[in-house]
């Protein structure tokens, strides 16, 4: 458990540096990042970039790596890019993504501004409400309190409120109707307090250069600010004029403790960690707030501006936004204000957006699979059709190359047959009629001249009878073969070079071999090939060694090795795929083994591959000794319709 | 130069339309004791089996106008014991089974041939 645990840690640490690095390469985002991607695209350069082993990126990526991402097309022109399947992976995936992920982007983007914006205009609107329900309750609070004041000041003469115990009857009585009355006090018109009842002993204070009575002389009605006095109590005055006569009026003054006020904001709700409070119109707080200060301190925002109606506004803040609903609070200089936390209320929504960013990412990662994988196989399965395609192609152009060659050298051979046939015979009659000459049958440079000609025809004859052997069959022609006389005749063509390279040759068929049941031309093809690819492998002094040997379950082992360069393991599953070729411009079409591999099945057996780098490389062509019938089935129409040609003398 | 006996007094005819390769391997088997009478054109042995009978006919397998094959099928309407042995210039193993199963039991050889080998098949064809 703990291994495996250690080997997917390894793993996805390459596998996140290795997609970094791919996304690096596939969008370039700078030219600097683009020319990184070049030395990249190397194996080695991945490694050294990545930081890590060969064995660990190479066994990952290995079985990742679809089978077209290192196939390079060699096409030119208009047409280069139809085989360049890793290009076509690329556009189909940038497409398909685009497709599939730019409209789900859009439609997030969309709902998540659209929700928020909603969510945020809903709040304000709560707000909004709040901050006016709250604003009437103030109002009605002070006008409730006024119009007592007022009702007091019409129904009792200046006689009776002044007389003794009246005033302390009402103020028993204002006390036990609304609360919060702390004392009652008449002043005249000269500002000097006629009554009073209350817990000091204002009686004869002189008021007439205080602030508040000017005011209320002017405007007939005065609502204080809140403040501590000498009791340092917060509390407040209402103050309301009774004109009797012309030139005389009097006062009649309440002091109401702050308290009642702030038990108006008690019961109130107020979501996202609000709060709600008064102020005066210089930002000194009248009721106690939990966030901006106490009572009488200066508040820690900024005054709004005055606005007639409930306002609602966000202020930036240093733990977030806020969201601030205020209202001006008529004929006085209260400013009820209510805050609240943004983010707190928008956490509800937060938390739904993080559910659907959570599934806009799933989805996405989805739907990168899916598109990957998908492209992948497609393209995947395209390339392998092409290969397939241009396999059979190739095949028979091949086919028909080898047809020509078997043409061509029919052709040929009997146009050289014939007049070496009278070469043949004139020599022959020559030497025959010297023979039965004796002056010259008895001159031995005489016949060793004209043995000598006959010699050569016989080695042009030679010649021309293994080019016809050559020539492509039709079709399978099944037939008993002489394995050993099969590789010492194609080991013929190989001859010349062998010796002019120092090439050593072992041929090594075991004797009890007996005679098997296949097609020679197709053996001599595939055996021509191998040696070949042996030749092309090896340096000039190399050794070139072909066995044979009998398996069991009737069949036959032929090993054709060499001492070249070898194959490297990360190539050799792919040797025998159609255009793979480490020759490419250099001469190889990367076939040549493809269809070696094509001929051994055609002829029921199978070819395998052991190298190593620097050591060699050994090909094993396994041939069944008796091959199926229906392999043989080809046979009368190949040989039918070769018949015309190859008869005719 | 060794004389040879292959069928008794048996009479020979050599048809290819290549004169100096027919007139010299006549010259030769003349040499060795055996007859034999040679033609350049298919119309010319025609016209000598019209006159008689041969033992044995040497064919070229491609000639103008008529082949060897299709000389044998007439000289044999003729001469219904004749035997034949084919010649070609295409020299392969593969023409040369086809050959030889096209002509039937007739014999085959590749040019150029040995002198000694067609002798052999003579004497395989006469029966000695």
């Amino acid at each position: 458990m703990v291994i495996w645990r250690q080997f997917f840690k390894e793993q996805g640490t390459v596998l996140r540096k290795y997609i970094f690095l791919e996304i690096i390469c596939f969008f370039p985002v700078s030219p600097e990042s683009a020319l990184t991607c070049a030395p990249a695209r190397d194996r080695c350069c991945y490694r050294n970039f990545l930081g890590i082993e060969k064995s660990s990126a190479m066994t990952f990526f290995t079985h990742l790596k679809p089978k077209f991402w290192e196939y390079v097309g060699t096409g030119s022109g208009p047409g280069r890019y139809m085989f360049n399947f890793r290009r076509i992976w690329k556009l189909t995936v940038l497409v398909t993504l685009g497709a599939a992920l730019v409209p789900l982007s859009v439609m997030t983007l969309l709902d998540y501004r659209v929700s928020r914006d909603a969510t945020l205009s809903e709040i304000r609107m709560r707000t909004a409400q709040l901050t006016s329900n709250t604003k009437r309750n103030v109002s009605y609070f002070l006008i409730e309190r006024k119009a007592a004041l007022d009702f007091i000041n019409h129904n009792d003469p200046l006689e009776s409120l002044t007389a003794p115990g009246t005033l302390s009857t009402i103020l028993q009585s204002l006390q036990k109707s609304f609360g919060g009355f702390v004392d009652l006090g008449i002043i005249d018109h000269r500002g000097v307090q006629a009554a009073y009842v209350g817990p000091y002993d204002l009686l004869g204070e002189d008021y007439s250069d205080a602030d508040w009575f000017k005011q209320v002389n002017l405007k007939g009605i005065f609502v204080s600010d809140v403040f501590g006095g000498i009791r340092n109590v917060p509390h407040m005055v209402i103050a309301v004029k009774h004109v009797v006569s012309a030139d005389r009026y009097y006062v009649l003054r309440a002091t109401l403790d702050a308290v009642s006020i702030n038990e108006l904001f008690s019961g109130l709700e107020v979501g996202g960690n609000g709060d709600v409070f008064l102020i005066n119109r210089e930002g000194i707080l009248q009721t106690p707030s939990r966030q901006f200060g106490q009572v009488l301190e200066k508040m820690s925002l900024p005054v709004p501006e005055y606005a007639e109606k409930s306002e609602v506004k966000v202020l930036p803040s240093g733990t977030g936004d806020l969201i601030m609903g205020y209202a001006y609070i008529p004929e006085t200089s209260f400013i009820l204000v209510i805050t609240k936390h943004k983010d707190l209320l928008m956490e509800s929504w937060n938390q739904s957006r993080m559910q659907l960013i959570a599934l806009l990412i799933i989805s996405t990662v989805l739907i990168l699979l899916v598109v990957l994988g998908g492209t992948t196989f497609l393209v995947n399965q395209i390339y392998l059709a092409d290969g397939r395609r241009l396999m059979t192609m190739h095949q028979t152009e091949y086919s028909n190359k080898m047809a020509s060659i078997g043409r061509l050298s029919a052709g040929v051979a009997h146009e050289i047959n014939n007049p070496l046939a009278v070469i043949n015979e004139k020599a022959g009659l020559v030497k025959d009629l010297f023979s039965l000459t004796d002056k010259y049958s008895q001159d031995p440079k005489l016949m060793s001249l004209i043995d000598s000609v006959l010699s050569s025809v016989d080695r042009c004859a030679e010649i021309t009878r293994r080019l016809l052997n050559f020539a492509r069959r039709s079709g399978t022609r099944l037939q008993y073969i002489d394995l050993a006389a099969v590789v010492t005749e194609v080991f013929d063509f190989m001859g010349k070079e062998a010796e002019y390279r120092c090439i050593g040759i072992e041929i090594d068929v075991a004797e009890d071999l007996p005679r098997f049941r296949s097609d020679i031309g197709r053996l001599q093809e595939i055996l021509l090939n191998l040696f070949t690819n042996a030749f092309s492998a090896m340096d000039d002094g190399g050794k070139m060694t072909i066995t044979a040997r009998l398996r069991k379950r009737q069949q036959i082992d032929v090993r054709v090795s060499d001492t070249g360069h070898g194959i490297p393991q990360s190539d050799i599953g792919r040797v025998f795929e159609p255009f793979f070729s480490t020759k490419i411009g250099k001469g190889g079409t990367g076939l040549g083994l493809s269809i070696t591999y094509g001929l051994a099945q055609e002829l029921g057996g199978d070819i395998r591959v052991k190298s190593k780098v620097g050591e060699g490389t050994t090909f094993i062509v396994t041939l069944p000794m008796n091959p199926p019938e229906t392999m043989g089935g080809q046979n009368e129409k190949g040989d039918c319709g070769r018949g015309d040609e190859d008869t005719s003398g | 130069m060794k004389r040879v006996t292959v069928g008794g007094e048996m009479k020979i005819l050599l048809v290819d339309d290549e004169v100096e390769f027919v007139s010299a391997l006549a010259e030769r088997l003349t040499l060795r004791g055996i007859d034999v009478e040679w033609v350049s054109r298919p119309e010319d042995a025609i016209s000598r089996v019209e006159q008689r009978c041969y033992d044995l006919a040497v064919l070229d397998v491609k000639m103008p106008r008529l082949s060897g094959i299709g000389l044998k099928v007439i000289l044999q309407k003729k001469c219904p014991d004749m035997k034949f042995i084919f010649l070609t210039g295409h020299g392969s193993e593969e023409s040369y089974e086809a050959g030889t199963a096209e002509a039937g039991s007739a014999y085959y050889l590749m040019k150029p041939l040995k002198l000694n080998d067609l002798i052999r098949k003579i004497g395989e064809v006469m029966g000695s």
